[in-house]
């Protein structure tokens, strides 16, 4: 067969244009009703967080499980697309672009520390992803784009602080991780320390990797508190517990603190060591509620060698729960639609309580509990119904400035 | 008066646990020239290894003290065989090759074990003095790393092994010729580089946080200490201990946690500016 020039430019447009236009007709399938929503998640499934990031993936899968079981969402499914971000604020700001552009997710939930949260807010603000934070946190983030689902000062270490206070004395030696969480909790810390009647003694901040501490229980016995106040972070800084009770403090000065048994601290160091300690969180897994059983038993029985479910992984599985309650009420997975739906007061009963989205922080109204470790397993002494977030609320107003986007930060 | 004692004792506490994590390091890197990136690994591996067994029912002293090295030390041999081997001479590709091994060590040990946080409490108990507290583990820190440095002196000045070890570190051609195999002599000191760092893992496991990722906390001290001692492994790994051990400590007292980093990491590079070939390079020439 004999080609000529002319009909050979001619078929070979023709072959490209078919070709232009093939993956415009696949994506239009794409868009079909019944191709999954996709759901980022973003959480540290190796390096030095893993061990909060194993539990919350666990967690987001079992919410889509759920809704899936339940007929999905707008009559479509879900589907997870994770990417694993090693404990690298780099990898957090990759895979954000990433899940934006590329994977074009409905929803983003994850972050872990507050570095990779605001790591990775501003891209989501930017290419217009809706973001849900589920972690507890030092509180102050005001951003129209962004959900807070975890615990807030005001609704935790507000309450932790008396109750360590009212069992120790009144002179508090602070000792928290030197990176913004550290810094801002312990600023927190003394307001409630000073707001009941206490004072400060020092407040010293650790960088991550340091694993020596003799030279602070030196320095706090000398200082001779009577309450310890902690926000020390990760494997290293477990490190203080053990040569605490090996320099023979353990029992001499109490520890409060606001990090210690979110991942399982309790479970791997000895019984003498953990002894005792207080902390206030918005969910323990030993919580004695048939959702929170429930809960646990739905996790463990899906990956039975997860580390312990703290209000980490319960919050992500409520975060998860709130978005979809948000999208069935807006009928869509249009961003906007959604904000406005879960700016109306939505909530969710899930394995810690009811958690309901305040529309003027985006931050939850939810239960608080006071434990205490007893025989390597957190005790709840008490529970406070719907607490709410009130240091963000004291600064930060959606309704009257939906524009606002910055981390506020408390200042005496 | 009794907070001298005490800080003292931090002092203490330092400059042994540093000088024992240090030690094989300065065998590996100070008598054979390998950059080992992977030190902060084999340190982990001991304290896996202690915390593994004692959790399984071996007796504490036991997992510590033979169970850390002698596996670490079995990796280390296999290590040596598999990858270091080939690498003699070529720094800056011992660097690369041991930090990927670094990473696959890691990688491992994670999907094994998992990222949690593991540990052993720490044995003996503490003491008072006058209204202070101290622990019985620093003396016993102290004095495991007085063995250790009478031990390697032992090996290295009176032994057959230690002569053949210096002499082949010293020029290994001219050993070649004298009937020595310095491929052999190699494989053994690094394994024992590797289970000394196995001993040391395992003894800071009762005082530390286990994690697969722990021994990023140690390696950039170790090296500045065995770079700031120079070439000598025990007069300039025990001077730059104590040194920086002081340093840290007493900085760490002073002013908090994040200035004794800074002022370790500082008195370093002045250090090495001012001594190039570390402090044995200017003070204990020739020594051990």
């Amino acid at each position: 067969m004999h080609l000529s020039r002319r009909r050979f430019l001619h078929r070979s447009a023709l072959a490209s244009a078919t070709l232009l236009t093939a993956p415009m007709i696949l994506r239009h399938s794409a868009l079909g009703a019944d191709n999954p929503i996709l759901i980022g998640s973003l959480h540290d499934q190796s390096g030095p967080i893993a061990a909060s990031g194993v539990p919350m993936v666990h967690a987001l899968q079992l919410a889509a499980d759920e809704i899936n079981a339940a007929g999905g969402l707008i009559g479509r499914p879900v589907k997870i697309v994770h990417y694993d971000t090693q404990s690298n604020i780099q990898m957090y700001s990759q895979y954000a672009q990433q899940l934006a552009l590329k994977d074009k997710v409905a929803v983003v939930h994850g972050g872990i520390t507050s570095a990779s949260r605001e790591a990775v807010r501003p891209t989501f603000d930017r290419f217009k992803v809706l973001y849900f934070y589920n972690v507890l946190y030092e509180g102050g983030v005001c951003d129209r784009n962004t959900f807070c689902t975890g615990t807030t000062p005001a609704q935790t270490v507000e309450k932790l602080v008396p109750a360590a206070m009212k069992k120790a004395g009144k002179k508090v030696y602070i000792i928290a991780a030197d990176y913004n969480y550290g810094q801002i909790t312990a600023k927190w810390m003394t307001k409630y320390v000073k707001d009941n009647g206490g004072e400060v003694a020092s407040i010293d901040f650790f960088p991550l990797d340091v694993t020596n501490f003799g030279p602070t229980i030196s320095k706090i016995q000398a200082a001779k508190p009577d309450l310890i106040l902690s926000a020390l972070v990760g494997g290293n800084h477990t490190a203080f517990y053990r040569q605490w009770t090996s320099a023979g403090m353990k029992g001499q000065i109490p520890i409060a603190s606001t990090t210690f048994g979110l991942v399982n601290e309790p479970t791997t160091l000895d019984a003498a060591e953990s002894e005792n300690i207080l902390g206030a969180y918005g969910y323990f897994e030993e919580l004695d509620t048939p959702a929170s059983k429930s809960f646990v038993e739905k996790i463990k029985k899906a990956h039975p060698d997860t580390p312990y479910i703290s209000e980490l992984a319960a919050a992500t599985y409520e975060g998860a729960q709130l978005w979809a309650e948000g999208v069935r009420k807006a009928g869509s997975i249009d961003r906007a639609k959604v904000v406005d739906a879960l700016e109306s007061g939505l909530s969710f009963a899930g394995p810690t309580g009811t958690a309901t989205l305040d529309h003027a922080t985006h931050h939850t109204t939810r239960n608080a509990f006071l434990a205490e470790v007893k025989d390597r397993k957190w005790s709840v002494l008490e529970s406070f119904p719907d607490v709410k977030p009130l240091d963000t609320a004291s600064v930060c107003d959606l309704v009257k400035n939906p524009a606002d986007n910055k981390q506020y930060v408390i200042s005496f | 008066m009794d907070i001298y004692i005490i800080v003292a004792l931090d002092v203490i506490n330092g400059t042994a646990s540093l000088f024992l994590l240090c030690l094989g390091l300065a065998i590996i890197f100070g008598m054979m020239k390998i950059i080992n990136l992977a030190h902060g690994e084999f340190i982990m591996l001991g304290a896996y290894a202690t915390v593994i067994s004692a959790n399984a029912g071996v007796n504490i002293w036991i997992a510590m003290l033979v169970v850390a090295p002698l596996f670490v030390g079995l990796v280390g041999l296999v290590v040596e065989r598999c990858l270091i081997r080939f690498l003699y001479g070529r720094l800056v590709d011992s660097m690369l090759a041991t930090w990927g091994l670094s990473l696959l060590i890691i990688g491992i040990v994670t999907t094994i074990f998992g990222n949690t946080i593991q540990g052993v409490p720490t044995p003996l108990g503490g003491f008072s003095i006058g209204a202070y507290r101290s622990s019985y583990y620093t003396l016993f820190l102290l004095a495991m790393a007085i063995i250790m440095m009478a031990l390697v002196y032992a090996v290295m000045r009176y032994t057959r092994f230690g002569l053949i070890a210096r002499a082949t570190m010293q020029n290994p051609a001219m050993a070649n010729t004298l009937g020595v195999n310095p491929a052999r002599v190699y494989m053994t000191t690094f394994a024992a580089g590797a289970a000394i760092t196995g001993l040391a893992g395992g003894l800071l496991a009762p005082v530390s946080g286990v994690t697969p990722v722990m021994g990023g906390a140690y390696v950039a001290k170790a090296f500045i200490t065995v770079v700031g001692g120079g070439a000598a492994i025990l007069s300039g790994t025990l001077s730059a201990a104590t040194l920086f051990g002081a340093i840290n400590q007493i900085g760490a007292y002073l002013t908090t946690p994040v200035y004794g980093e800074v002022i370790v990491f500082t008195s370093a590079i002045i250090l090495i500016r001012l001594l190039p070939q570390g402090i044995s390079g200017r003070f204990f020439k020739g020594n051990l």
